[in-house]
């Protein structure tokens, strides 16, 4: 187990590295523009060069890089250039955080909670009306475009339910739908993961046997069909992380919400070079912690995954 | 064994006719059983199947009225969007449009008799901008399905059927499926300024390894099963292998993941206009309208220019999904029975 976690995390220090750099160069090919603030048509061309020459942007690529990587280390991203002028971008996301980790955390459980239920209820009446009516639902979530579903219910669900339109932190109720919102595409991807597994799991020979032993539905329910739910669980968890954040930069910014995500869209909005740049290496990092963690889950849950052969079968 | 049932099952007949001439041996009854002449059409008969793929494809899929549905639904819209601009009477979707009278703009004219679908706050003709974006979004839609698909089967089939490739390939998968979508698409956009070319590359670059990651899977469950390894045996060339013995294994997933990526491209299209990555202003596209929509959403009475726009697009994105996920499900040979 010591030997998994250990390769594992060397895998996803690597891939942070990658992409570290990948962005790092990606971020050389930008509009010069982004460095400077709203004067850069008044400036003479020895006047830029100035500015770019005391931001150390005409040093040759290696010397940047390793200015870059020595200041990654000691936790120093940079300043931003246009959003907040010469404030260091950690001293900008920092407030933020806090509220993209709560509704993070808020949507991802109550995707994981009405998610499994609908699933669950889809599986029990199959062809049902529920089951229609979920489908439906299901078929909305994904084939409408998240930016439009979701304008709709800021629109008609605030007015609909008297919730304040924008995000407010003293006034709690201005956090429902946001929340809500978020969850949608969780919920869909685990209620249609979930109906398929009950569905194929009931008809398997192991739950015959129990049913022919005389276990009571519920007995069944819980200590066959549910405990061989978690390990499945578990690995999708980490994507329904990544699901999160896609939403959570267009909820953030639809609502107001001083968060990280609503963040990069004003940013990318200004061309804030220095700050896109923080942003989507934060980003990046949060989407290969969560995978790592949801390999580790697994690993965790499973009994059967033997971890020194888990290349072999290929 | 084997051979003894075979044999009894050739004489089963002769034995039955035995039964019914010694059994009864009445005139009459013997008429019931007579021996048919030999034909040597018929004894074929018994080794032809009609079976055709693309045929139960299709007889599956009529069987399927929602689907069906939707696809006259989608054939009707698509073939409206291109016939529309040759229809007569039809505006230019980016002219600013004058009163004759007063000198001004027709600015937020709601609904009606002269414009059918209103105008926007500037003064331009809804219907022809919702038609003229349609065939935008619609253009972006197909060229990236496309090129989606024809990098994600190439890369997929060596990636799966060159053993050397895989783990290689496999790392550099995880490096890219490591990072959201959504971040990679903004970065891609934000480095290319705003422009069709642009917003075509970056969905290009992100949609194809889903795709490729699929056929990869497929191809390493296929690639040893007893006949590939017999038309290895052969000295089959892998180009053949591949083209022959494998893709047509994958043409359900294929269709499916095509007919999937042109929602999702019509809806980042959307998304990517949302937060000023877009297409420019002047080129009518979903995406512009929604967001030029948005920007006017809180006065009711303007709304029509937002709930026109993504009616449209709305039913453009469900159709390809239900029609998409319909035909996966017909062209699978298990539910051809």
């Amino acid at each position: 187990m010591l030997l998994y976690t250990l390769k594992r995390l060397a895998q996803s220090i690597v891939t942070l590295f990658i992409v570290v750099t990948a962005v790092f160069m990606l971020m050389r090919l930008l509009p010069i523009e982004g460095y400077f603030g709203d004067g850069y048509d008044k400036l003479s061309a020895s006047q830029r060069e100035a500015v770019l020459h005391k931001m150390g942007m005409l040093d040759p690529w290696y010397v940047q890089m390793g200015r870059f990587y020595g200041g990654l280390l000691h936790g120093d991203l940079g300043v931003s250039s246009i959003y907040r002028k010469d404030v260091p971008v950690l001293e900008v996301i920092g407030p933020r955080v806090p509220y993209s980790m709560r509704f993070g955390i808020a949507a991802t459980a109550l995707a994981l909670v009405a998610g499994l239920g609908m699933g669950v209820s889809m599986a029990k009446h199959k062809g049902g009306i529920l089951d229609k009516v979920w489908t439906g639902y299901v078929v909305l979530v994904n084939a409408v475009p998240l930016a439009v579903y979701l304008l709709f219910i800021q629109l008609y669900g605030t007015s609909f339910f008297k919730l304040p339109l924008l995000f407010d932190k003293y006034r709690p109720e201005s956090w429902i739908l946001p929340a809500v919102s978020m969850s949608l595409g969780g919920i869909a991807g685990y209620a249609m993961w979930m109906r398929r597994y009950m569905v194929d799991e009931l008809n398997k020979d192991y739950i015959k046997l129990a049913r022919a032993k005389g276990l009571s539905q519920s007995a069944i329910m819980v200590r066959h069909v549910m405990r061989n739910a978690y390990v499945p669980m578990a690995q999708y968890l980490p994507a329904s992380i990544l699901m999160t954040i896609s939403g959570s930069i267009y909820i953030e910014s639809l609502y107001s919400i001083p968060g990280m995500g609503g963040l990069l869209v004003d940013v990318i909005q200004r061309q804030d070079n220095p700050m896109v740049q923080a942003l989507v290496l934060i980003f990046s990092s949060v989407g290969i912690i969560g995978l790592f963690l949801g390999d580790l889950l697994m690993a965790l849950f499973d009994p059967r995954i033997k971890l020194s052969k888990s290349e072999a079968s290929r | 064994m084997m051979r003894d049932r075979l044999l009894a099952g050739a004489m089963s007949p002769d034995a039955i006719r035995c039964a019914v001439d010694s059994g009864s041996g009445a005139e009459d009854e013997l008429s019931l059983f007579e021996p048919a002449e030999f034909d040597p059409n018929a004894g074929e008969r018994g080794g032809y199947s009609n079976y055709s793929y693309w045929r139960s494809t299709f007889r599956v899929f009529l069987k399927n009225r929602v689907a069906f549905g939707f696809l006259v639904l989608l054939v009707a819209l698509l073939a409206f969007t291109f016939i529309q601009p040759m229809l007569p009477g039809q505006r230019n979707p980016t002219k600013i449009h004058i009163d004759p009278a007063t000198g001004m703009q027709f600015r937020n004219v709601p609904p009606g008799k002269e414009f059918w679908f209103g105008t926007n706050t500037i003064g331009q003709d809804l219907w022809s901008r919702i038609w003229s974006g349609t065939r935008t979004s619609l253009e972006i839609g197909l060229l990236v399905g496309i090129a989606e698909m024809l990098i994600g089967i190439s890369f997929g089939a060596m990636w799966g059927y060159v053993r050397r490739l895989d783990a290689v390939v496999t790392e550099i998968y995880n490096v890219i499926n490591n990072i959201p979508t959504t971040i990679i698409l903004m970065l891609l956009a934000y480095i290319m300024r705003p422009s069709f070319k642009t917003m075509v590359i970056a969905m290009c670059a992100t949609g194809w390894l889903g795709l490729a990651r699929f056929v990869r899977n497929q191809i390493v469950i296929i690639r040893d099963r007893e006949y590939n390894l017999a038309s290895r045996c052969l000295g089959t060339p892998t180009r053949r292998i591949i083209m022959k013995n494998l893709l047509p294994y994958l043409v359900s997933v294929i269709m499916l993941q095509t007919a999937l990526s042109i929602p999702g491209t019509i809806g980042w299209e959307v998304f990517l206009t949302y937060i000023g990555l877009g297409l420019p202003v002047s080129i009518p596209s979903l995406g512009n309208l929604v967001n030029e929509g948005r920007q006017i959403m809180m006065s009711p009475e303007l709304r029509y220019q937002l709930v026109f726009p993504t009616i449209v697009l709305s039913l453009i994105t469900i159709s390809f999904y239900v029609l998409g996920n319909a035909f996966s499900d017909a062209s699978d040979p298990r539910n051809h029975v």
